[in-house]
């Protein structure tokens, strides 16, 4: 059986969106992914935990999508979090219902890369910002994945470096569904780099 | 008295086999209408005397046809064609003329008959064109308004034409003709044959003045007074009225009915109630352009046509030819591109109906010998027969090679937005109205009360008159481009029975109805609407959630309690729709539609108040901690 991706995409203006919504739409057309627009379904915040906990119990690969705002999620992928991660759901005595399921952020960033390090103008590392989300995963049991990310996001599409974002992160769904993938090999990379290496071998 | 309604049952009964016939067939009405008349004329020989009377009264609808382009164009659209309208059309019909002069010349027909052929051989049918424009929606393409600054030319052209013809007289034709002279199209009736130039001048400027003064100024006040009586078929008598009063005035001065019809509805096209007028003339032009098919399909020689057959082919294969060729030389020059440029060449190829005015005319006027008038009058008709092959030819053709160009080149262009129809602009509809056309989307608004549609005019809001329950006025609002309908309108059965009708015949709209309470909503959802909205539900709810919060709920929860309120209630919409169907067919007194709203409200009581058994309540899932003393099982 393959591994069904869940991506739980959040941009609080996809109209102006450059990097997140192609990527979101691209990734629609998937087979096995299910891709949700949350603000598209919970325009007023109103988000329905029994759907969105049956959606989570129905997929294998969680995936967050977002551009990072003030080095966090938008605001509903936080409400989302706060509702339907419950106590006796995601985590308590009886919440297992995520264990073993695995976790990754798909997301952009202003900054250059540079930017993103210890003498860099943000002080910290993209992993070490995402360490909240990262001890999330921990705690619900599922297996955290390195962040997909394309810093410099607001140039991007006129450096030209849009297309090749989408169809690395095309090529990583793919991989995701094959039910005999190693997530676990995953863990140790930087998914960016390795998707260059990747794109290379696939396409000649 | 029987035999003008055995003649109308006969005309009557050709079109209503023959044309959906040509539909089904892709062949186009007037294609249908034409055959229609060759069956019941020439081949069967059920009418032939009188076409020539009829024809005279189916021109008509030439003249209401030209009354609804009119209507459908505004003073700054036609200003903004005035290049192409001189330009193209004033080339197109110079250029033909004198072709087509120069052929006759070469043929040795005397200078005056070959000039008076030339003349009406360059213009080209406005009914059939426009016509066929309509039914396969080319009217928007750039070529379609090319054809139709051509054929507007064209038409006003006619004018000088009917000035210069008499002066082309040939003397040795003047016994020959004398007979036909008293069937001329010429109207005996007229008020300025004694006039000098410069008076008549003065006359005719007069009247144009007229026109555009009474359709600016007085036309709304006449419409206002008869909208208020409520009474749909005066409001028909109106209309009609003011089409026959120009097309008289027109005729009584000596100029172009047609054109006159077509100055009215410029002038009334920025009205309130232009869609009104045009839903009301619409089916009339409707019958009366198909009369006129029929006769020109009835008025074929055939007699005629079987002793000239080679030359008649001939000269109509040549216009039809050098019309073209004349018109994509033209579109090329006036950059009219790709498909629109063959479009322009071949849907104007034909001679047109004024052709058969003018032969008429220039044989009363001795200028055309009644044997040439024969053949051209079959050349006329022929072409025209011709026409809808043509268009055809365009479909199967040409069409496609160009839409795979051009398909490629413009993936990347997102879909436009269809337009949004709302039918009731009062204290609802009008808000819905704000918002979308405050985002750029493009409304049209119809309400039947005229006082409704002065008020939204002063806050400078366009709306029109007009009763949104008429099929004929939602089809010229351009129900076919629409892609939602909103249905706002007060009267609760008309609403339903709207929505039915648009789910009906327009499957593709999506219906937003306004509901006046529960059992109407219901209503509204039997007849097909996507979504409702209770007209009243939203605002009571947000004084709810006020009063909520006023009686010490903090606000933020008293939110999430209104919102669960209607969560727990659209939970149960299914249930209690379903009952208030049963109610609906067996006839009862709703006794388990009260049953089971009661048990909504049960379920609202429970739903909003009691907890779920781990601690949590429904009404406010989420930011409620985990149960004390969790982190020791963690």
């Amino acid at each position: 059986m393959s591994n069904r991706v869940l991506i739980l995409y959040a941009h609080p203006s996809t109209h102006r969106s450059e990097i997140n919504r192609p990527l979101f739409e691209a990734s629609c057309q998937v087979n096995h992914v299910t891709a949700v627009d949350l603000y598209a379904e919970y325009p007023s915040f109103r988000i329905d935990i029994d759907l969105e906990q049956q959606r989570l119990r129905d997929h294998d690969v969680i995936c967050f999508m977002f551009p990072l705002y003030w080095y966090s999620t938008p605001a509903i992928l936080k409400e989302w979090q706060d509702l339907v991660l419950e106590y006796g759901f995601a985590y308590g005595a009886d919440g297992r219902e995520l264990t073993g399921k695995k976790f990754i952020c798909v997301l952009s960033a202003g900054g250059a890369e540079s930017a993103y390090q210890a003498s860099g103008l943000n002080r910290f590392t993209l992993p070490e910002l995402l360490q909240p989300l990262e001890q999330t995963a921990n705690l619900t049991g599922m297996t955290y994945l390195p962040p997909y990310a394309l810093f410099g996001a607001r140039t991007a599409k006129e450096d030209g470096k849009l297309s090749d974002h989408v169809l690395e992160w095309l090529l990583w769904l793919g991989e995701f569904s094959k039910p005999d993938f190693n997530f676990d090999a995953l863990r140790q990379y930087d998914l960016l780099k390795l998707a260059r290496d990747h794109v290379m071998e696939v396409t000649p | 008295m029987t035999g003008y309604l055995l003649h109308a049952f006969v005309y009557l009964c050709a079109a209503v086999i023959a044309v959906p016939i040509a539909k089904r067939l892709g062949l186009g009405s007037v294609l249908g209408y034409l055959v229609a008349g060759v069956v019941i004329g020439p081949v069967l020989g059920f009418v032939g005397q009188e076409t020539a009377t009829i024809q005279h009264f189916a021109e008509f609808g030439v003249v209401m046809m030209l009354f609804l382009v009119g209507l459908e164009l505004e003073p700054k659209m036609l200003w903004a064609m005035k290049h192409r309208l001189l330009g193209l059309g004033g080339l197109q019909v110079t250029l033909s003329t004198l072709v087509f002069s120069g052929c006759a010349l070469y043929w040795g027909i005397a200078w005056q008959t070959a000039v008076a052929i030339g003349l009406l051989l360059s213009l080209s049918s406005t009914a059939i064109v426009l016509q066929t424009f309509n039914e396969k929606g080319l009217s928007k393409t750039d070529g379609g308004r090319s054809s139709f600054s051509v054929l507007l030319f064209q038409d006003i052209a006619v004018i000088p034409m009917l000035a210069v013809i008499p002066l082309l007289a040939i003397p040795e034709l003047l016994e020959t003709s004398q007979q036909v002279a008293q069937d001329s199209h010429g109207d005996s009736l007229s008020l300025v044959a004694h006039l000098t130039g410069w008076h008549y001048a003065l006359v005719v400027v007069g009247a144009i003045a007229a026109i555009i003064a009474s359709g600016r100024f007085l036309s709304r006040h006449l419409f206002h007074f008869i909208a208020a009586s409520g009474l749909r078929e005066v409001f028909t008598a109106a209309a009609l009225m003011l089409v026959i009063g120009v097309a008289t005035l027109m005729g009584l001065i000596g100029l172009s009915p047609a054109l006159g019809t077509f100055l009215a509805g410029v002038v009334l096209a920025n009205s309130d109630f232009r869609h009104e007028l045009e839903a009301n003339v619409e089916p009339f032009k409707g019958l009366l352009l198909g009369l006129f098919f029929i006769t020109v399909g009835a008025g074929i020689q055939f007699s005629v046509l079987v002793d000239e057959f080679a030359i008649v082919i001939g000269i109509t294969l040549a216009v039809i030819s050098i019309k073209a060729a004349i018109l994509f030389v033209l579109a090329l020059i006036f950059k009219v591109r790709s498909s629109d440029g063959w479009l322009l060449a071949l849907s104007l190829s034909q001679a047109g109906e004024f052709g058969f005015v003018l032969i008429n005319f220039t044989v009363g006027n001795h200028v055309l010998p009644p044997e040439y008038a024969q053949i051209l009058s079959l050349v006329v008709a022929l072409s025209m027969f011709l026409t809808p092959g043509l268009f055809i030819l365009y479909d199967r053709l040409i069409l496609p090679r160009y839409q795979q160009q051009s398909n490629a080149a413009e993936q990347d262009v997102p879909d436009s937005q269809g337009q949004v129809i709302i039918a009731g602009v009062g204290r609802f509809g009008q808000i819905v109205n704000r918002l979308l056309v405050a985002n750029d989307i493009p409304t049209v608004v119809l309400d039947a009360q005229a006082g409704q549609v002065d008020l939204l005019r002063n806050i400078n809001i366009k709306s029109y008159f007009g009763d949104a329950t008429r099929p004929e006025l939602l089809e010229t609002v351009g129900i076919d481009e629409a892609s939602l309908f909103v249905v706002a309108i007060d009267n609760k059965i008309q609403a339903v029975e709207l929505v039915t009708y648009l789910k009906h015949a327009h499957p593709h709209l999506k219906i937003l109805a306004r509901a006046f309470d529960r059992g109407h909503s219901y209503e509204l959802e039997q007849a097909g609407a996507d979504v409702i909205i209770s007209e009243t539900y939203y605002s009571a709810l947000a004084a709810g959630e006020k009063a909520l919060s006023l009686s010490g709920i903090h606000p933020f929860r008293a939110q999430h309690l209104a919102q669960s309120f209607v969560e727990i209630e659209q939970s149960h919409h299914q249930e209690l729709y379903e009952s208030w169907q049963q109610g609906q067919v067996n006839g009862e007194t709703f006794a388990r539609y009260r049953e089971i709203f009661k048990q909504l409200q049960a379920a609202l009581d429970e739903g909003m108040e009691g907890d779920r058994l781990d601690g949590h309540s429904d009404s406010e899932r989420g930011w409620t901690p985990p149960p004390k003393g969790y982190i020791d099982k963690l």
